[in-house]
């Protein structure tokens, strides 16, 4: 597979000697126009990588921050369509920051996975992320979608034991995200000691990039990670900064964006003051 | 259509990765692969220990007083002056329902694996009470996901299940029914991998829940076989079962699926009318889709975001059917039909009249089509329905739909 995006961005953070910041949204949360906004303001204050969610009802690993994030974003109307669209939109200014859609198969599968596929790569999207395809299921989507030229992005778990990583990693690519607790997103960070050697048993396993998330909310526990994984993901704290912007019936505000990018520029000097050791 | 014509057997699946044709299969995150992949292992250990199915016998003929009666209902045969009606008495067994048979399985499952904490979903609360109630007997802790709209209109079981011991926890995401607690308990299970057993309710969920949950049932349908041969010389003509996730009805049918002659019926809830965006017939209504860990049919919009089920049922509220289900009604082997909220209302009245026996809602959605059905068969058509459980639970509902007609 030529190398996307994702490959690239990795590769220069490395030249550079420090950590990628990936940050979550949810596509249309409030609503399509706001969301728009804060994806292209984004890559200014520092993410390295863009996490856009793709809404679904049932959203069964994720906690209440993201569950609510979907409801507002449907609610709202957002759809497969308005979410590809989307990344057309940021992709006809922003020509080198990577987009990774993350979500769930069944709106992919109704999508039609050929088209989407198609209508992905199209639309400027580099990988995808989809939390209930474990490798077992890997036909249906990890191979038509590497075959199509997009990095599929596993997660890898406390669960996944040394026995089972190579069976998670074989397929993988862009970057692995590692999941540092059992749990739900939006909950307790892990401590940086277990993330570290976490982070060291994967790379065992692998040559590619590790990231890390679940729990990271400040732009403190960013560095403590930035010092061992390759990346740091941040989401249900960014969802958080939105939502305590948005009126009674969920409505975006003036602060809306800004409230995001403060949180997101914070985190990024965070991963950025990391020592990196020897890497 | 996703099947070769001519199937010399249809009791060979799941394939080792759980497929019923294109249906079943694994789709959950990562962090529950292990575990799913332990317990298959453990199950098929259990399976192949004579001690396991010793000891579970002994529960079934002395705690939950199987085999349960297949009982010819007389007076409703008489009315309706067709085929013959027996009833298997799932309702009688220990906790009122068939979903005890399923969670006796689970349970001894779990204590042989060593998981100490037992979580499951509920909608009826029939599940929710069989769950609660094993776990008494064996020392589990218990916690039970349940729906805010469910805990409303089963009151009942919640109070059994506290009664019992367990932990009631309303869910008040998305429709707050079913589905959603079902959603709850993932993300419990997700939390707490390492001393948690998740004991879902019916033939659904990923691999090998689906076939693990219609084994532990398939006690109805080996009962029935027996029972219906003792008493009419042969293997009954049709068989009738209420369809939520599937898990009676599978239970009933399974033992059958290979007696080509004998048709088979699955009932879904059509609520207010196949017609309406308010039923829960997920065959009749939906298309496939990827929810709960398989692929199978669901009620869903253009774009793919599960929509809510309705019904008067709350153990039929769900807008799923278990993957074996799916694949069944696209071999044609089971018909599927549906019955609604007035249908199983009606129902429910008759049988409580000339049977003397108060059904749960959701067999009334069958007994509703029975009640369809059996005028048009011969007099010598045998036909079997699944009375998977007793309706005290439902009497308020009842008694509210009905106003002042009760
Ligand atoms: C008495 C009874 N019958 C049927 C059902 C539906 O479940 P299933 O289709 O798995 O049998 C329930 C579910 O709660 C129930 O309580």
């Amino acid at each position: 597979m030529s190398s996307t995006r994702i490959d690239t961005r990795f590769a220069d953070l490395k030249r550079q000697g420090r950590a990628a910041l990936v940050t979550f949204l949810t596509a249309g949360d409030p609503d399509t126009e706001t969301s728009l906004a804060i994806l292209k303001a984004l890559p200014d204050v520092g993410a390295d990588v863009i996490e856009v969610g793709m809404p679904f009802t049932d959203p069964m690993a994720d906690g209440p921050a993201i569950q609510a994030s979907s409801q507002r974003a449907l609610k709202a109307g957002q759809t497969m369509v308005k979410t590809l669209a989307m990344i057309r939109a940021f992709r006809a200014a922003d020509q080198t920051t990577p987009i990774v859609l993350m979500g769930y198969y069944n709106p992919i599968y109704i999508y039609g996975v050929g088209k989407f596929l198609t209508d992905a790569k199209a639309a400027g999207i580099d990988g995808l992320i989809v939390v209930d395809l474990p490798p077992e299921e890997d036909e249906e989507l990890c191979l038509p979608a590497l075959k199509a030229g997009l990095n599929f992005i596993r997660l890898a778990t406390p669960t996944t034991d040394d026995k089972r990583l190579p069976a998670v990693l074989a397929n993988t690519s862009g970057f692995v995200y590692y999941v540092s607790i059992t749990g739900i997103t939006g909950m307790a960070a892990a401590d940086p000691w277990a993330v570290t050697a976490a982070v060291s048993r994967i790379k065992r396993h692998t040559k590619l990039p590790v990231a890390v998330g679940f729990g990271v909310r400040s732009a403190e526990q960013a560095r403590a990670i930035a010092q061992a994984a390759d990346g740091v993901v941040v989401g249900s704290a960014l969802i958080d900064a939105l939502k305590a912007t948005l009126d009674g019936d969920d409505k975006a505000q003036a602060a809306s964006v800004g409230a995001v990018t403060k949180l997101v520029a914070s985190l990024a000097a965070g991963v950025r003051s990391a020592k990196r050791g020897g890497k | 259509m996703n099947v070769p014509p001519q199937l010399n057997s249809f009791r060979t699946g799941p394939d080792e990765r759980g497929h019923f044709g294109i249906y079943g299969g694994r789709f959950v995150a990562e962090t529950l692969m292990p575990l799913i992949l332990d317990l298959e292992k453990a199950y098929a250990e259990a399976k192949a220990d004579p001690a396991f199915k010793r000891e579970m016998d002994g529960h079934l003929t002395h705690y939950v007083g199987r085999p349960s009666p297949l009982y010819l209902a007389e007076r409703m045969t008489a009315q309706l002056g067709g085929a013959k009606i027996y009833f298997k008495r799932e309702d009688l067994n220990h906790t009122g329902a068939h979903k005890v048979n399923n969670v006796l399985g689970q349970i001894m499952l779990a204590k042989r694996m060593g998981k100490p904490r037992i979580i499951a979903e509920t909608g009826a609360g029939m599940h929710g009470v069989a769950t609660a109630t094993m776990c008494a007997k064996f020392g589990l802790e218990c916690i039970v996901y349940m729906g805010s709209v469910d805990v409303a209109r089963q009151q009942p079981n919640v109070l059994r299940m506290k009664a019992l011991g367990a932990k009631v926890v309303p869910v008040e995401s998305g429709s707050k029914t079913l589905k959603d607690a079902m959603n709850e308990a993932l993300r419990d299970w997700v939390t707490n991998v390492s001393d948690t057993f998740y004991c879902i309710g019916t033939v659904a969920g990923p691999h090998p829940y689906p076939m693990m949950v219609r084994d532990f049932q398939c006690v109805i349908g080996n009962e029935t076989r027996e029972q219906v041969t003792a008493l009419e010389g042969r293997l009954p003509n049709s068989l009738i079962a209420c369809i939520g996730g599937g898990s009676n009805a599978m239970g009933l049918f399974h033992p059958f699926l290979d007696d080509k002659d004998i048709e088979i019926y699955g009932v879904e809830a059509a609520g207010h009318g196949l017609n309406t965006a308010m039923h829960a017939a997920s065959v009749a209504g939906g298309k496939p889709g990827v929810l709960h860990g398989n692929r199978t049919y669901l009620l869903m919009d253009a774009d793919g975001q599960i929509t809510e089920a309705h019904s008067i049922s709350a153990g039929l509220d769900y807008p799923g059917i278990g993957p074996e289900h799916a694949w069944l009604n696209d071999t044609g082997r089971v018909k599927f039909l549906s019955a609604t909220d007035e249908e199983a209302l009606e129902a429910f009245q008759l049988c409580c009249k000339l049977e003397g026996i108060i059904p749960a809602l959701e067999p009334a959605h069958a007994l509703a089509r029975v009640i369809e059905i059996a005028p048009r068969k011969p007099k010598d058509h045998v036909m079997v329905l699944n009375l998977s459980g007793r309706g005290d639970k439902d009497l308020a509902s009842v008694a509210e739909h009905l106003g002042g007609k009760m």
